[in-house]
Formats: C-alpha cells, structure tokens, sequence
C-alpha cells in the first residue's frame, strides 16, 4: 500500500509534465489538424534556455521560467511561419513529413550548439523532504512541479474560455473558413496558439530540469512521443482530455516503475497508445465523428 | 512486342552480372579498400529497406514509420538461427524475414483500419514496442545487444538479394494485386466501392514490406558482427523514410536512386554525425515544402524518359487538331 502511494505521488509529478506537453499537441491538433512533432523538441530547447538562464546567468527559478516560456513561444512561432504555413493546403502527410522533419533539426542544431554530452541541471530549489505517514515522501520539488503545473492550466483555461483570442481560437479549431468569414484573423490565432503550447511546453522543460537534475539535445523524443500518447489518450483536440491522458499516464509509468519493471516503462505507453486507437480511437473524452467521402 | 522486353530483361540481367562481377573482383584482389566495401553493402541493404517501405508508404499510400522495428525483428530472428541454432545461413535469412512478415500482419491487421497520421503514429509504437520488447529478453542479449554472429553475409549474397528484393516488389507492383494497391492510394473508398478487398490488400502489402525489411535485419546482423536494440530506434526508421520521401512516393527507382545518394552523403559526413542528421532535416523540410512528390514523384526512372516529352507534345497536338 505505501508502495502504491509512493507510486501515485511520483506519478503526479511526472504526469503533471507530461500534461503540459501534452496540451500542446491538443491544442495545435485542434486547431491545424498537425501531429507537432517538433513540440518534445521545443520542451528540449526550454530545458536547455533555463539551464542558460539559472547556472550562466545566475537567475532564480521563476525569471528563468519565464525566461524559457517567453523564448520558446517565440522559437513555436517562428517555426508555424517558417515550416508549416507553406504547407497549410497540402495533404496532412506532407505536413507531418515537415513536422518530423523540424523535430530532428531542432535536435541536432542543438546537439551541434551545447555538445551531446548529459548536463546536470543546478540545483536552484533545495530540496526537502516531507514524511507523509509511514515512509511515503513527498518532496518539495514535486510539490512546486504541481503547483506550477496547476496554474499554467488554470491560466490557460482562462485564456481559452474568457478572453477573445481564446474565443477566436475555438471558432477556427471548430470551422477555420467560417470563423476567417466572421473576421477572425485565422492566422495570428494559429500562430498564438504555437505560442502557447510552446511556453507550456518550455515549462514542462524547466520543471524536469528541476527534477531530474540532467538534460540532454534528445530528451525532448521520449516525453514527446508519450505527452502524444497522453494527448490520444484524452482525445486529441480536447484541452482537459490532455490533461486526464498526461496524468494516467504518468501514473501509470510510476506503477510500472515502482512495482520492479521499469524496462518495460517505455513499452507500456505504447501498448496503451494502441489498445486506444484500436479500441476507442477519438480517445475517452471523444465522441465519435464519421468520416465522410 | 514480348521479344523485345525479354531482350531488354536479358540485357539488364547482363549489366547486373558485369557490376557484380567487377566488383566481386575488386574486393578479391583488394583494390577496393574495405571502408569502400561497407558503403556499398550499406548502400544494398539500404536500397533494400527504402523499396519495401516504399511499396507500404508510396505505393500503398498507408503511411508507416516503424519500418526499424520489422528490421530489428528480421535481424534478431535470422541471428538466433545462425548463433544458437547453428543453422545455415539461407535459412537464417529466410527465417528473419518470415518472422517479420509473421509481425508486419500481426501489426498490419488491428492497425491498417486507421488512417493517415493515427496509423503512421501506430506504427511508430509498434516499432518502439518491438524495441522496448528485445530490451527485456535476456536470451537475445537484453539492451547490451547480441555480438558474435557470424559474418556469413558478404558482396554476393547482399547484391543479388537486393536484385531479388526489386524485382519481387516491382513485379508485385505491376501485377493485378499491385494494382489494387496503387488504387487504395488514390482513394480508400472509392476502391472499396469497386469491389476490391482494401483490409486484404493493405494488409498484404504490409506484410511484404515488413518481409523484406526483415531480410535487410538479417543481411545487416550477419555483415556487422554485432546488433544492439539501439540500432534499430526511430532514427533509423526515420533515415529510411527520407530516403522514400526523398526518392519519390511510388517510385522505386526513385528510392534506389535516394539510397545510394544519402548513403554517400552519410558516409561523406560520417564524422560529423550531427551535422548529417541536421543536413538530412533541412532536407526533408525543403523537399516537402518545394517538392512534395520527391525527386521522381511517381514516374519511374528509364532511357525513354528523355525521349518521351517530344513524342507527348505530339500527342497532344493531335488531340487538339482532332478536337477541333
């Protein structure tokens, strides 16, 4: 049982980054109907901008998260313009083939930049340890993943349901011509919405820096490929569907970890992705929509 | 008219005998540095791998990126016969690439009903799942790989079995059931509706690309000494895929074409790894925003393509003079 509750805690932390990332795939599925590869590398990219921030520059946690945030929505930006509006009327292959594409030029242009090697992130929090009941600990860096992840989404909720960009931004995700008919300017809505999974995902980058005290150029690949299970998982498109997915998914992985099969972590998200594309393929918070000819 | 093609059968099979030849004897009498020979054997099991995952990708239209993992299958399989088994080496390939035909319709059957980018995504599970898979079976080496297979494959065997992979695929695809293929590709439902069993065929090419695949594994362990579940990730998946996309989708000749050149290209960098994958990156982007169809799109590479462009302004000019 203490394992169970260990488990869970540990599974929260890594689900809440994984929820992040994941929010960005939903989002710019949603609304441009593209798979961004790209977005584990832009998660990459803010790891590496707070690393710069918090042990070159010597900033404290929340001005390099900002930092990161502000940069790569400004990189998810850039790469929209660049790479994926030439291809807006194109088949969604073509697009995915881009978007693929851009993933491993993010990696390697890194890779070139920072060297390959494992950094070790500093560490800007000092970490306590609070015994719960038993020997079941929580420590005050998983607490702060938690609370930072929780506002981000509070926010971002704020952002979609309250102001007028989030309205423009659910009228071109549900009918892009009709919305560019009503006066929604369809292309700041899609680049605004680049920018914000990117700054989502830029933090989820941050946070693990703090976690797990190492980044690499190719971290970004595994976290990406799973926040996208999590995405499926919730239904792609659905912005709390994301958020469910990267939780049960990082629970999940916890489990698997914590109950002695950790190799089988990375196989696990997988099989999960499949059973759910199989079995329910608009996810669990989807319905299911007919294609039609 | 049938004179003809099987003079220009014969002749093919000539130069092929003359290159494989020349070669051959290069390599004997050591005129061809062994760097020189490693490229050319990676250059035949790369042509191999990008014609099978062209005949899913471009000439089936199922978009598959998990063509590494049916590789690492075949690679596995056909080591396990020769290392544990003692068994010779033909049926080592033999049992690889049926073991990753067994996997490609065991993926191929619950996956092919999505579509586009959910199957592309499924497939690249499948792929992580096989790798995730070899990782945790000790008997195969666990992640520390398998070493110690004998090195059976050598120019002959490589080379003729990339002749035998091409010509098995382009005559599959100028067959009835190649046809049925291409028309999937074009339009799902509209093949459907013409009575054409769509599960099967997808299926069907599935399984010979993922057969194939399965071959190159095999060829690839028993050259290399040594595999490792490392080899056969997303990247490798990926390299194959520029080389289809590159090439053209639904072009063989393209894909050979692509091949050879991004082997060369990656031999030319090979000490700056990370500068050739963000080569390679750039690429992909470029092509896909400039050129989407690839280098050859479609068409396939022949003699009479220059030709040909003169005799079709003359057809059309005909067409119009008749329709007016």
């Amino acid at each position: 049982m203490e394992v169970f509750i260990q488990q869970l805690i540990n599974g929260i932390s890594l689900g809440s980054i994984y929820a992040l990332i994941a929010l960005g795939y939903t989002m710019v599925y949603g609304i441009v109907k593209l798979i961004n590869f790209a977005h584990g590398d832009i998660y990459m990219v803010g790891a590496y901008l707070g690393f710069f921030a918090i042990a070159i520059l010597g900033w404290p946690f929340l001005p390099s998260l900002l930092l990161a945030m502000v940069v790569c929505s400004m990189l998810g930006m850039i790469i929209e313009k660049l790479a994926y509006k030439p291809l807006r009327n194109s088949p969604r292959i073509t697009a995915l083939i881009t978007a693929i594409g851009v993933s491993l030029f993010l990696e390697y242009s890194m890779m070139l930049i920072v060297k390959p090697e494992v950094r070790s992130f500093p560490p800007v929090l000092t970490d306590v340890q609070y015994k719960l009941f038993g020997s079941v600990v929580v420590s005050s860096r998983q607490l702060i993943i938690l609370v930072v992840t929780l506002a981000l989404m509070m926010l971002l909720q704020y952002i979609v349901h309250k102001t007028m960009i989030g309205k423009a931004m659910r009228a071109v995700s549900h009918d892009k011509q009709a919305a560019q008919l009503m006066g929604i300017n369809v292309d700041n809505t899609i680049s605004f919405t680049f920018a914000i999974g990117s700054a989502l995902a830029a933090a989820a980058g941050v946070l693990v820096g703090i976690y797990y005290n190492a980044i690499n150029p190719l971290m970004g690949i595994m976290p990406g490929l799973k926040a996208f299970v999590a995405a499926v998982l919730g239904g792609i498109g659905i912005i709390p569907g994301a958020m469910t997915g990267g939780f049960l998914l990082g629970i999940v992985e916890a489990m698997v970890s914590g109950y002695g099969k950790s190799l089988y972590r990375d196989p696990v998200a997988f099989v999960i992705l499949i059973i759910i594309l199989i079995v329910k393929p608009a996810g669990l918070f989807g319905k299911n929509v007919r294609e039609k000819v | 008219m049938y004179q003809r093609k099987l003079g220009k059968q014969i002749a093919i099979l000539l130069v092929l005998i003359v290159f494989w030849c020349s070669i051959q004897m290069m390599i004997s009498t050591g005129m061809l540095n062994p760097y020189y020979e490693l490229n050319l054997i990676l250059m035949c099991i790369n042509i191999i791998l990008a014609v099978s995952l062209n005949l899913i990708n471009g000439f089936n239209g199922q978009f598959s990126i998990g063509h590494a993992g049916f590789m690492a299958v075949g690679a596995y399989g056909a080591a396990i016969i020769t290392l544990k088994a003692q068994l010779p080496f033909p049926v080592a390939l033999l049992f690889g690439a049926l073991l990753a035909g067994v996997f490609g319709i065991l993926v191929g059957l619950p996956t092919l009903r999505l579509r586009g980018d959910y199957l592309a995504i499924a497939t690249l599970g499948f792929g992580e799942i096989i790798r995730g898979l070899i990782v945790n079976i000790d008997y195969i080496g666990g992640a520390y790989g398998l070493s110690g297979i004998p090195k059976l494959a050598n120019w002959t065997w490589v080379f003729w079995l990339t002749v035998l992979t091409v010509v098995v695929i382009a005559n599959f695809v100028n067959s009835t059931h190649g046809r049925a293929t291409i028309s999937i590709r074009e339009n799902e439902i509209a093949a459907e509706a013409m009575g054409i069993n769509t599960t099967k065929y997808k299926v069907m090419a599935f399984t010979i690309g993922s057969l194939f695949a399965g071959l190159a594994g095999g060829l690839h362990a028993h050259y290399f000494y040594t595999i490792q579940p490392g080899t056969f990730n997303f990247l490798k998946s990926f390299d194959i895929l520029v080389m289809v996309v590159l090439g053209g989708q639904g072009s063989i000749t393209g894909s050979i074409i692509a091949a050879v050149g991004l082997t060369i290209i990656s031999a030319a960098l090979q000490k700056l790894a990370a500068l050739r994958l963000v080569i390679y990156a750039l690429l992909l982007i470029i092509v896909m925003i400039f050129r989407p169809q690839g280098l050859m799109g479609t068409k396939e590479f022949s003699f009479k393509m220059f030709t040909r462009k003169s005799k079709d302004k003359e057809g059309k000019q005909r067409g119009t003079a008749i329709g007016q």
